[in-house]
């Protein structure tokens, strides 16, 4: 796409824009936006629906009590974990070189949290009794650990983006808010550590709710001391995809703005991580599968062959999520001679990121789909309008707030300067 | 003395005529639904029919009563609930259900191998008049709260209530029987405390005929089938699937 300048302007809101930093007209920005803004409406409209009328908007039921909102809430929030998992590489191992996308994995992983958490407020049939579940807590409850340990990385998060925020020119003029910001910043290394801690126990989680479920042997771990192994796995695969979900994010913001905003070396830096940690996952994930299939699920009076014999939940899934975007991408991603090419690279990302969404997917519909009792039928479900507009609705808000974030924050250290002679530090 | 209230259910005398549906939602204050699916209706007592997927006069056909299970070990829908809306009573064994302080995250309903766990997709309602023959001893529940078969608490309730008036700790067994089993016309489910030895639906859990559904899981469900049929018993274990259709 062909770079965008600042021209025809007739408003103005050049004084809130960075010195230096070329962006598009106000109007033409707003152009770029409005439609995500009709998605919004239509997403806040879907919900709105949800709220006032109940869940009966939905295509969920009795057996298909979760739905697309639990699949997709459990993708954003792997995607997400580029933020707790960048800020732990920076600030506690001291990889300075992966400084420059720090600010961008701050504000993508705010709002893949901020998202998710808006859908499960609409999600559960009691919304306002959200605080019951710190008020009387059931501590062996994996959904309490998530509870907890999602809201409270959201005000870390919260607390992490508010310095980006007061970097903003006509922010800084202000000199209450330049000391705090300074003060907050001196706090980012302690909020990096205390994310670090809250994710890795929300990610877990998040695994650990399905592999706590005894009555669903197709989810159903064995454990290793109080925790089932999915809880392991879930942590591995969001740090595997988190630095694919950034790579793809930032080539993207780099794509529709034309500019050169992250040195090169760094996309390979984050592929070698990303590869390396999604080999590591795909190797305890394929002997976790082996022990499930030998042990776990003939131990509890299920053979593990009739989970896959249900179409489309056939063996090909199982292949598709440990070999095609399991295994392929964590060799292109690591192979020195695909990861030095930006296409095969990004592809490889693509697919690190559609791996781990193919995951949760699995997880949450064929372990609803499939039967327990002998005479139980295999079931379907398709979502509703209001279910699909409402997740749409969530997408459109992250665009927003982050093409906002790109157009009046520093995301990007180069964005302070000349975009296209990028120092890297 | 603490009790294990629990069920045996001959399905060799179930007929399937749905009294014990019936009788559960007037004893429990079930709404109509008229929006109601087979899929998003509220039936805590929901009578099943499973063919043995044979045709002609090798045909046979079973009508299984389902219910909560009231599972007593690694009881699957208590230990996820966030916020300690489901606990095993220890002094009846019963699994129970609070309403008011249920989220609605349904995460119960998904760990219920039975699917005995029902959500309110709707505001509860009742046609013009009939809200007059409501039980009075029995909340109504709210839309967007999970409920289940409490095995009649009320009557339980009342049962207690009557055995302090007359100055006893232990309440009378004749006092305390679930509206499913008062309404059976074949005699099909019985109730009894599983905890007692000497009760004879104790004895008749232990007959070489009783079984349980996914007794594999571990989860040592209170609700005891029995059956002469082979096939019948067959359906207990999940590997039978291939085997029968339901109807």
């Amino acid at each position: 796409m062909a770079s965008l300048t600042m021209t025809e302007t007739h408003v103005t809101d050049s004084r809130w824009i960075a010195r230096g930093v070329e962006r598009i007209s106000l109007s033409r920005f707003l152009l770029c936006l409005a439609p995500w803004f009709v998605l919004l409406v239509i997403g806040v409209y879907a919900a709105g629906l949800c709220l006032f009328y109940g869940l009966n908007q939905t295509n969920m039921d009795n057996r298909f009590a979760f739905g697309l909102w639990i699949f997709l809430d459990l993708g954003i929030i792997a995607l997400g974990a580029g933020a707790f998992f960048t800020g732990f590489l920076v600030y506690i191992l001291k990889r300075s070189e992966l400084k420059p996308i720090l600010n961008t994995a701050v504000v993508v992983g705010f709002i893949c949290y901020s998202g998710a958490v808006s859908i499960l407020m609409i999600d559960v049939g009691q919304p306002l009794r959200a605080w019951f579940t710190f008020w009387h807590p059931n501590t062996h409850s994996m959904l309490t650990e998530v509870t907890f340990c999602i809201s409270c990385y959201l005000l870390v998060l919260s607390l992490e983006y508010i310095p980006i925020l007061l970097r903003n020119r006509q922010l800084r003029k202000l000199p209450s808010f330049l000391i705090f910001e300074h003060q907050l910043h001196k706090l980012v290394p302690v909020l990096a550590a205390v994310g670090t801690l809250l994710s890795f126990f929300h990610q877990g989680s998040l695994g650990g709710l399905y592999g706590v479920l005894r009555g669903r042997p197709f989810a159903f771990r064995d454990g290793i001391f109080i925790w089932p192994s999915t809880f392991f796995l879930f942590i591995l695969s969001a740090i595997a995809s988190g630095p694919s979900f950034l790579m793809l994010v930032t080539a993207t913001v780099e794509k529709v703005t034309g500019k050169r905003l992250v040195p090169p070396d760094l996309f390979r830096r984050l592929g070698l991580i990303s590869g390396v940690l999604l080999a590591v996952y795909i190797a305890a994930k394929s002997i976790d599968t082996l022990i499930w299939m030998d042990f776990t699920s003939p131990a509890m009076g299920f053979a593990p062959w009739l989970s896959y014999m249900h179409k489309p939940f056939g063996t090909p899934i199982l292949f598709a999520e440990i070999v095609l975007f399991g295994l392929i991408p964590a060799f292109l991603l690591t192979y020195r001679r695909t990861a030095a090419k930006r296409g095969w690279l990004l592809s490889a990302a693509a697919m690190a990121c559609m791996g781990i969404l193919l995951n949760r997917f699995v997880l949450t519909v064929q372990t609803l789909a499939l039967p327990t009792l002998s005479f139980d039928e295999f079931l379907t479900y398709t979502p509703s309008w209001q279910e699909v507009a409402s997740f749409a609705g969530v997408i459109a808000y992250g665009v927003i707030v982050y093409s906002l974030s790109y157009r009046y924050l520093p995301l990007f250290p180069a964005q302070k300067g000349d975009e296209t002679h990028v120092s890297g530090r | 003395m603490s009790a294990r209230y629990g069920m045996v259910i001959d399905l060799d005398r179930c007929t399937g005529c749905g009294a014990c549906m019936m009788a559960c939602a007037a004893e429990n204050n079930v709404p109509a639904l008229p929006k109601a699916t087979n899929r998003t209706g509220l039936t805590p007592m929901l009578v099943r029919k499973v063919s043995n997927g044979r045709n002609g006069v090798a045909q046979r056909e079973v009508f299984i009563p389902i219910l909560c299970m009231h599972c007593e070990q690694h009881t699957p829908c208590v230990s996820v609930c966030p916020q300690q809306a489901v606990e095993v009573d220890r002094a009846t064994g019963i699994v129970m259900q609070m309403p008011q302080r249920c989220l609605g995250c349904r995460y119960c309903m998904t760990a219920c191998p039975y699917h005995a766990r029902y959500f309110n997709w709707w505001d509860p309602a009742w046609p013009a008049g009939t809200e007059k023959s409501l039980n009075p001893g029995v909340a109504v529940r709210m839309r967007g709260v999970v409920e289940k078969c409490n095995m009649c608490h009320a009557r339980l309730h009342a049962a207690q209530e009557k055995a302090a008036a007359a100055g006893k700790r232990e309440i009378d067994p004749a006092d305390y029987v679930p509206a499913c089993v008062e309404a059976c016309p074949t005699g099909a489910i019985r109730f009894g405390n599983l905890a007692d030895p000497n009760d004879p639906v104790t004895q008749e859990s232990h007959s070489p005929e009783a079984f349980r559904f996914l007794a594999r899981l571990g989860t040592e469900p209170k609700v005891y089938y029995k059956s002469k049929e082979a096939w019948v018993r067959a359906l207990a274990e999940a590997a039978s699937s291939t085997e029968v259709q339901h109807g």
